[in-house]
């Protein structure tokens, strides 16, 4: 059965393969994207998980898009629209809590309660951090050199980044450095004396990896999370109103308004592959669509291990990417919430409500949080980022009821014994059960709870092992190492098919780097 | 010492920052919180609740009133149904704007005027001979703009109106929780709104109703800052900011005629006698000599005059007002009077006056900016206004 053809197929409709979909349309190819679920976003969708009651279901928090996609592709015009995320409050155990507010007299003067001296450094940190995003920016948007080939490209590429290097400078050069190979609360020791100032900021460096803060690598995630810009501003989170499902059918609408193609419930079965060229695919339902470019926006696993014949690829390729590492480190809880929280350290209503709550008491905490991932339990006392997006978007809650979405670390997709239904449950009750340490009312509010382990995320948007980054963002697996040596250019050997996920580089959080760059190397070589 | 309007005593608590700034010799808020992100977010996501009260407001009753408000604004006032409200500017004799505000037409012979600027003398000038009462009622009429996609649902809590019908530039005479109120579909922000009209007395309860009825729906107090952002958005024209009051202006350069602020709209072609109607027939038979027009500032431009210097862009979160020259192929064609970083549209916006023929949609021109303490000039493209025009503002 053959229908309409197409320049070219786009394999999954997350938010990187809904890029890379406007992109090429708005270069004036005929392309489709093909989506297993019956709604577009992949790990970026909002749903009305309890009637009245909406959930950014998986991922949550937006800032790292890229500007040059909101330019390009004229998002604010087709809904993209970010509200201010202000605030986060750590709850300490001893019953006080650190607070960060959107002011920054106010933040001083919370953290200076704690700590004279980590008031004052915390200014500096912000401008190293800012400087960092600032060296890494260019990166972002650039072809990752191999720095093993001869080829003149990537001699360019090489010499193009070591002229990059050079410009930052001594002092920013040895801190990328670092950033690069330390452990985030290593690199946070050099810098502060305050426990959860400490614990919370290293958060920021074990979020989706299978690594505890005091682990070597875990420096570059918390700088990953430092890249986001907002309105020039880096390090600035903010939701999307509506649910980072919004933001997802923002893009799919711009990728429409530019004459893309969008099928739903359309998944697909395997890349139509003649004489090391991809033709086409067929789905799951048995139809094949022809077209000279494929890409997938799948991970990696799946683009190289299922969509193709392993015999196609060659035998090196394959391996990396059997070794390629997942390992799903991370949950969700959402809740619907008939009120709010009443934390014990900042009792009734108040800003901190519209901001994130970090349970990350100390460094030890998130610590112990991992070693019982590492050993193969869910965390007793886990790592939580909480936020509220019903005070912050009236529209994802019925009027005095909220939503609750809490990002749990760690759960392990390697959970000892499987996941199961009561495994997962108890694993909702560890997450609640902590959280009620905290605010004691939190029980008496709930009316509804999700719980999603690594083995849902799996299974509901196919990311393989549940890792929220289309594979783990440590040092072996960034730029040319992503997702393999010699393959971290989005192409594939076989020929028109193309990588365009966030195993690509740059890599993972709505970012859309990766959907971005890979459209722009399919259409040189178209 | 500055007057306080009649909520002043739910605000005052509220200013977190004492942000307090000075409109027509009351103190209003700048903003509530010490930063305005949230103020604005609220006005293009939930309800944005504004103390407009300064405004300068007239009633006007009588016989006569009709021909009072048609003799001196330039639009068709006996076009001006019961229940509708007008936007216009008014005239001195050379056609050039002296103020620009609404008119309510509350009943067959009665009528509310708002004002930027006190304007009782020249409503009084006007009214020669004519059967007419003339009141002021700034400081006896409290008036607050509720202004974002959920004011409506938030104003069907506390009035029995039927804002469903209630259409774009309409009045309905109501009551808030029992006290009156006259609610009109206007505003500043060039969102769904509303603004609100009631007797002083009356200012507390109302207030307190409306903030209590607008928990669950994100209902935000909010100060000029963020107004000031929606209107540029919303490209909407600010005396003593974008331009000045034919009554003020020292010389004759200062002034600006209705065609020239992009009112050409509001400039009724063939109504009777009316202030500046020679002029301004004369000047509608040809193009302005300026126009107020949107510019929006290149981005890569920006951040390339910021990169020499390994800096980010610096944005103007908080929108500047201060007069800067804009140019085209290095000669300057005009100047820009507003400007800031829209929040929603992620667009640096300008508002600005550019000469004949420079005005045109697309024309390549740019604005200087100040960048590490050298004026440099950043590319900028004229846009059409409204930058943004959502469709809930009329729907």
């Amino acid at each position: 059965m053959t229908s309409r053809r197409y320049d070219a197929i786009i394999i999954g409709g997350g938010h990187n393969g809904l890029v890379t979909a406007a992109y090429l349309a708005r270069a004036g190819r005929k392309t489709l994207v093909l989506e297993k679920r019956p709604l577009v976003g992949g790990a970026a969708v909002t749903e009305e998980v309890f009637p009245g009651f909406k959930f950014s279901v998986f991922s949550y928090v937006v800032s790292l898009l890229r500007p040059e996609i909101i330019r390009d592709l004229d998002l604010p015009r087709h809904g993209l629209q970010i509200l201010p995320l202000e605030s986060t409050v750590t709850p300490m155990e001893n019953g006080d809590y650190l607070g960060s507010w959107a002011d920054p007299d106010e933040s001083r003067r919370e953290l200076r309660r704690h700590s004279p001296r980590d008031a004052e450094a915390v200014v500096l940190f912000g401008r190293l951090m800012q400087q960092m995003a600032m060296a890494v920016k260019p990166i972002l948007g650039m072809l990752p050199p191999d720095p093993a080939s001869l080829a003149p490209s990537d001699l360019a590429g090489m010499l193009k980044l070591g002229g990059h290097m050079r410009s930052l400078g001594a002092e920013r050069f040895h801190a990328l450095f670092k950033l690069m190979t330390m452990s985030s609360s290593d690199y946070l020791d050099e810098w502060f004396e305050f426990g959860p100032l400490k614990a919370t900021k290293s958060a920021s460096g074990i979020i989706g990896t299978f690594l505890g803060p005091r682990s070597p690598g875990t420096a570059y995630v918390l700088l990953h999370h430092y890249m986001g810009e907002i309105d020039g501003a880096f390090r600035a989170w903010g939701f999307q109103k509506g649910g980072t499902g919004a933001i997802s059918n923002t893009i799919a609408n711009a990728a429409r308004a530019l004459g893309a193609e969008i099928r739903t419930d359309a998944g697909v079965e395997r890349v139509l592959v003649k004489d090391g060229k991809a033709t086409g695919v067929a789905l799951e339902s048995g139809e094949e669509i022809q077209a000279p470019i494929v890409a997938s926006c799948l991970d990696p696993r799946r683009t190289f291990l299922q969509l193709v014949d392993e015999k196609q690829l060659p035998g090196d390729l394959v391996e990396g990417i059997k070794r390629y590492k997942f390992r799903g480190s991370s949950g969700k809880v959402n809740l619907a919430l008939d009120g709010l929280p009443d934390l014990t350290c900042l009792p009734g209503y108040g800003p901190h409500l519209r901001g994130a709550i970090s349970i990350s008491p100390s460094v030890d905490y998130l610590e112990r949080a991992y070693d019982d991932a590492k050993y193969g339990e869910f965390s007793r006392n886990p790592y939580m980022d909480i936020v509220i997006p019903s005070m912050i978007d009236p529209g994802m809650a019925p009027p005095g009821k909220h939503v609750m979405s809490i990002f749990v670390q760690y759960a392990p997709y390697h959970l000892n014994g499987g996941w199961t239904d009561a495994k997962r449950e108890a694993f909702g009750d560890a997450v609640v059960d902590t959280l009620a340490r905290f605010a004691p009312n939190i029980k008496s509010r709930i009316l509804h709870r999700q719980v999603l382990s690594p083995f849902d995320v799996e299974r509901i948007t196919g990311l393989t092992e549940g890792n929220i980054f289309a594979g783990e963002l440590a040092l072996h697996q960034l730029f040319f190492l992503r997702p393999v040596p010699q393959w971290a250019k989005y192409r594939t050997p076989i020929r028109g098919y193309w990588q365009c996920g966030a195993g690509t580089h740059p890599g993972g959080g709505i970012m859309g780097a990766s959907g971005r760059m890979a459209a722009l190397e399919i259409l040189k070589g178209a | 010492m500055l007057k306080t309007t009649p909520f002043h005593q739910r605000t005052a608590p509220l200013i977190r920052a004492q942000t307090w700034r000075r409109w027509s010799g009351y103190q209003v808020a700048s903003a509530y919180d010490p930063q305005h992100d949230r103020e604005y977010a609220a006005i293009r996501n939930a309800a944005a609740l504004f103390d407009v009260s300064p405004l300068f407001k007239y009633r006007i009753r009588g016989r006569d009133a009709t021909r009072l408000l048609d003799r001196m604004v330039t639009r068709d006032v006996g076009k001006c149904r019961v229940g509708q409200v007008l936007y216009t500017p008014w005239c001195d004799e050379r056609g050039k704007v002296i103020d620009d505000g609404t008119i309510h037409r509350l009943g067959e012979e009665e009528y509310r005027l708002t004002a930027a600027e006190p304007n009782l003398r020249w409503l009084t000038l006007n009214a020669t001979g004519l059967d007419v009462d003339i009141a002021e009622e700034s400081e006896s009429v409290g008036a607050l703009a509720l202004q974002g996609p959920l004011a409506r649902a938030i104003l069907e809590q506390v009035s029995p109106a039927d804002f469903g019908a209630l259409r774009y530039f309409r009045l309905v005479q109501t009551t808030i929780r029992g006290r009156p109120a006259v609610i009109s579909r206007t505003g500043y922000t060039g969102d769904l709104g509303y603004e609100i009209w009631v007797d002083a007395a009356d200012a507390i309860p109302v207030w307190d109703a409306l903030t209590e009825a607008g928990d669950g729906y994100g209902i935000t107090p909010a100060g000029i800052w963020a107004l000031d952002l929606a209107r540029i958005e919303a490209g909407l024209v600010m005396l003593d900011v974008d331009y000045h009051s034919a009554h003020h202006a020292v010389i004759e350069a200062q002034t600006s005629s209705p065609f020239e602020l992009g009112l050409s709209w509001t400039v009724s072609p063939d109504k009777g006698p009316y202030n500046g109607r020679p002029a301004l027939r004369r000047e509608a038979a040809r193009d302005p000599e300026w126009l107020f027009v949107g510019i929006e500032v290149d981005w890569e431009s920006l951040e390339a005059l910021y990169h020499v210097h390994g800096l980010p862009p610096s944005l103007p979160t908080v929108a500047w007002r201060s007069s800067t020259p804009v140019y085209r192929d290095g000669r300057q064609v005009g100047y820009a009077s507003s400007g800031c970083w829209s929040p929603l549209l992620k667009q640096y916006l300008v508002l600005a006056h550019l000469k004949a023929p420079h005005y045109a949609p697309g024309t390549r021109v740019s604005l200087e900016v100040t960048v590490e303490h050298q004026r440099q000039q950043a590319a900028a493209v004229v846009r059409t206004l409204p930058f943004f025009d959502p469709e809930r503002k009329r729907a």
